[in-house]
C-alpha cells in the first residue's frame, strides 16, 4: 500500500480509536479454551493505532492498556504493560517504513514486534520463577500477524470517504 | 549550529525517553508486585475497571448456553432427570450413613479427648472463565469479598478438591488450581494413611507425590484424600488417584503420578468451602519457645503467604 497511491483518508475519530480498543479488549477476555493459540487482540489494534496514529496513540497508551490487561488477566502486574510500552515504541519507530510495503509485508513486520512483545512477557514470567508454557505460545503472535490485512481493513473502514462524495 | 527540528509542533519527549520512563516504571511494578506484593490494592482497582469488559465479554456466550438448553429435547430432560433423581437416591444414602458415621466419630473424639471437628461451611460459585495467563494454571469464579470470600478457602466440586482461593477481587476471586506447579496440598492415602504432599505437574494436569521413600506402601489405584493437618483443607475430602509410581534405584526417592478426582480443568459449578474455623492454630504460635528460630521465620512466613502454607506447615511435620 504506497501511501502515495491509497485514497486520501477522513482524519480519525477519537470515538474509533476508543470503540477499536473495547473490542480488543473484549475479544481478549473471551473465554477462550487454548489461551496460547489466540492472537492478543488488544496488541495488534494497539500496533495499528501507532503506525498509523504515532501523534496519538503511544507509549502511555500502551502502558495503561497494558496495565488493564494485566489486572483483568490476573497475571503479574506490569509484565503486559512493559510488552505494549516497548510494542508501541517499535511501532512508532517503524510507523514510516511499515506502510510502504504491502499487506503481507506489514504483517510480516507485525509479526516480528509480536513476537518480540511476547518475548518480553516470557522473559518476564521465567524470571519470576513460573515453568515454559510449551512451544504453542508462539502461534499467538503468529495468528496475530495473519490477521493484521482484516485488522487494517476493518479499523480503516470508518475513514474511507463514500464514493459518491469522491466524485464530487 | 542547531540541528534539531524548529518546534513548530510540540511532540513532547523522544519515544526512546518515553520508552526508557515506561520500561522502568513497569519493571518497578513487576518487582513490587512479584517480591513485596504492595500492589494489590493497586490491581482490585484495576481488575474492577476490567471487570465490566469481562462480564461483557463472557455474557453472549451465557445466553446462547442458556437459550441452547431451553430448547433441548424433552427426551434428553426426561433422561437427566432419571439419572439425576437416581443420583440423589445415592447420596441421600450415602447422607444417612454419613450422619450416623459423624456421630459415630464425634462420639470417639469425645472418648479420646480430641478437638470436635467443626462443620465447615460451603458457598456455591460458578466458574466465569478459565484464567487468560498461560503460565498458570488458575479460574475465576463469581463470587468475591462482597459475598464473603477469604483468600486461602479451599475450592471443590461435587467429587473432590479443585484448588484454593489465591487472590480475592470485589466481584469475583481467583482460585489456583491444584495443577498450578506452585500449588501444594497435604494427603493422605486413604488406604493405609501414608501422609504425604502433593504438587501441581503443570500443563499435564496430574499430580506428583515428591519425595516418597523408596519403600513407601504405595500403588497404582492408591485413592488421596486431604489429611487436613494443615488447618487449610478441611480432612478426608478426595484429591487424586495415583496412576504411576517411579521407584528408580538411582533415586533416594520414589515418585508418584496421581489423577485429580475432580474436574479440574472442566465443571463449572464449584464450592467455596470457607475455613476459618477449622484452622489450628500454627505450631509457631503455641510452641514458639520450642522451635529453632529459623523454623520459627519459615513458619512466620509461611502463615503470610496462603497458597504456600499447605507446603511448608505440612513440610515440616
Amino acid at each position: 500500500m504506497d501511501p502515495g497511491k491509497s485514497q486520501i483518508l477522513l482524519p480519525v475519530r477519537t470515538s474509533t480509536i476508543v470503540v477499536s480498543f473495547v473490542a480488543a479488549l473484549l475479544l481478549n477476555f473471551l473465554p477462550w479454551r487454548d489461551l496460547r493459540l489466540v492472537p492478543d487482540f488488544a496488541a495488534l489494534v494497539l500496533v495499528f493505532w501507532c503506525v498509523r496514529q504515532p501523534r496519538l496513540i503511544g507509549l502511555g497508551i500502551g502502558w495503561a492498556l497494558g496495565l488493564l490487561t494485566d489486572a483483568g488477566n490476573g497475571v503479574l502486574l506490569g509484565q503486559h504493560a512493559l510488552a505494549y510500552s516497548l510494542l508501541a515504541f517499535l511501532s512508532i519507530w517503524l510507523s514510516r517504513r511499515i506502510l510502504w510495503f504491502g499487506p503481507w509485508l506489514q504483517a510480516l513486520h507485525v509479526g516480528a514486534m509480536l513476537l518480540v512483545a511476547l518475548g518480553v512477557t516470557l522473559v518476564v514470567r521465567l524470571a519470576a520463577g513460573d515453568a515454559f508454557p510449551g512451544w504453542p505460545i508462539f502461534v499467538g503472535p503468529i495468528a496475530g500477524a495473519l490477521l493484521w490485512p482484516l485488522a487494517t481493513w476493518l479499523l480503516l473502514m470508518p475513514q474511507r470517504r463514500i464514493e459518491r462524495e469522491q466524485v464530487i | 549550529m542547531d540541528h534539531s527540528p524548529p518546534p513548530f509542533f510540540k511532540r513532547g519527549p523522544a519515544p526512546l525517553v518515553r520508552l526508557f520512563f515506561f520500561a522502568s516504571l513497569s519493571l518497578a511494578l513487576l518487582v513490587v508486585d512479584a517480591r513485596f506484593r504492595y500492589a494489590e490494592g493497586m490491581r482490585v482497582w484495576l481488575a474492577l475497571a476490567a471487570y465490566p469488559l469481562q462480564l461483557a465479554a463472557t455474557l453472549p456466550i451465557e445466553v446462547a448456553e442458556r437459550v441452547g438448553s431451553y430448547f433441548s429435547t424433552q427426551s434428553r430432560l426426561i433422561e437427566e432427570n432419571a439419572e439425576l433423581r437416581a443420583k440423589a437416591l445415592e447420596y441421600s444414602r450415602d447422607a444417612q450413613r454419613f450422619q450416623a458415621a459423624q456421630a459415630e466419630a464425634d462420639e470417639l473424639r469425645r472418648n479420646v479427648e480430641a478437638n470436635e471437628r467443626l462443620d465447615v461451611r460451603a458457598l456455591p460459585a460458578e466458574v466465569l472463565y478459565a484464567g487468560r495467563d498461560p503460565y498458570a494454571q488458575k479460574v475465576f469464579v463469581d463470587r468475591g469479598a462482597t459475598h464473603g470470600v477469604r483468600p486461602g478457602s479451599p475450592v471443590a466440586d461435587e467429587v473432590g478438591i479443585i484448588g484454593q482461593v489465591t487472590r480475592v477481587h470485589p466481584l469475583l476471586s481467583e482460585v489456583t488450581l491444584l495443577t498450578n506447579p506452585d500449588q501444594a496440598i497435604p494427603v493422605q492415602v486413604l488406604r493405609n494413611g501414608l501422609r504425604s504432599v502433593a504438587f501441581g505437574g503443570g500443563a499435564s494436569g496430574l499430580l506428583e507425590l515428591r519425595y516418597l521413600s523408596s519403600n513407601a506402601e504405595i500403588q497404582n489405584g492408591d485413592k488421596l484424600v486431604t489429611s487436613g493437618i494443615d488447618g487449610t483443607y478441611p480432612a478426608g475430602l478426595p484429591v487424586a488417584v495415583v496412576v504411576s509410581i517411579e521407584r528408580d534405584t538411582e533415586h533416594t526417592f520414589a515418585r508418584a503420578l496421581c489423577k485429580p478426582t475432580a474436574g479440574v480443568d472442566r465443571g463449572r459449578y464449584v464450592l467455596i468451602l470457607s475455613n476459618e474455623h477449622t484452622r489450628a492454630p500454627l505450631p509457631g504460635e503455641t510452641q514458639a519457645a520450642k522451635e529453632r528460630r529459623s523454623d520459627k521465620v519459615r513458619r512466620a512466613r509461611a502463615a503470610k503467604d496462603a497458597p504456600r502454607d499447605a507446603k511448608d506447615a505440612d513440610g515440616s511435620r
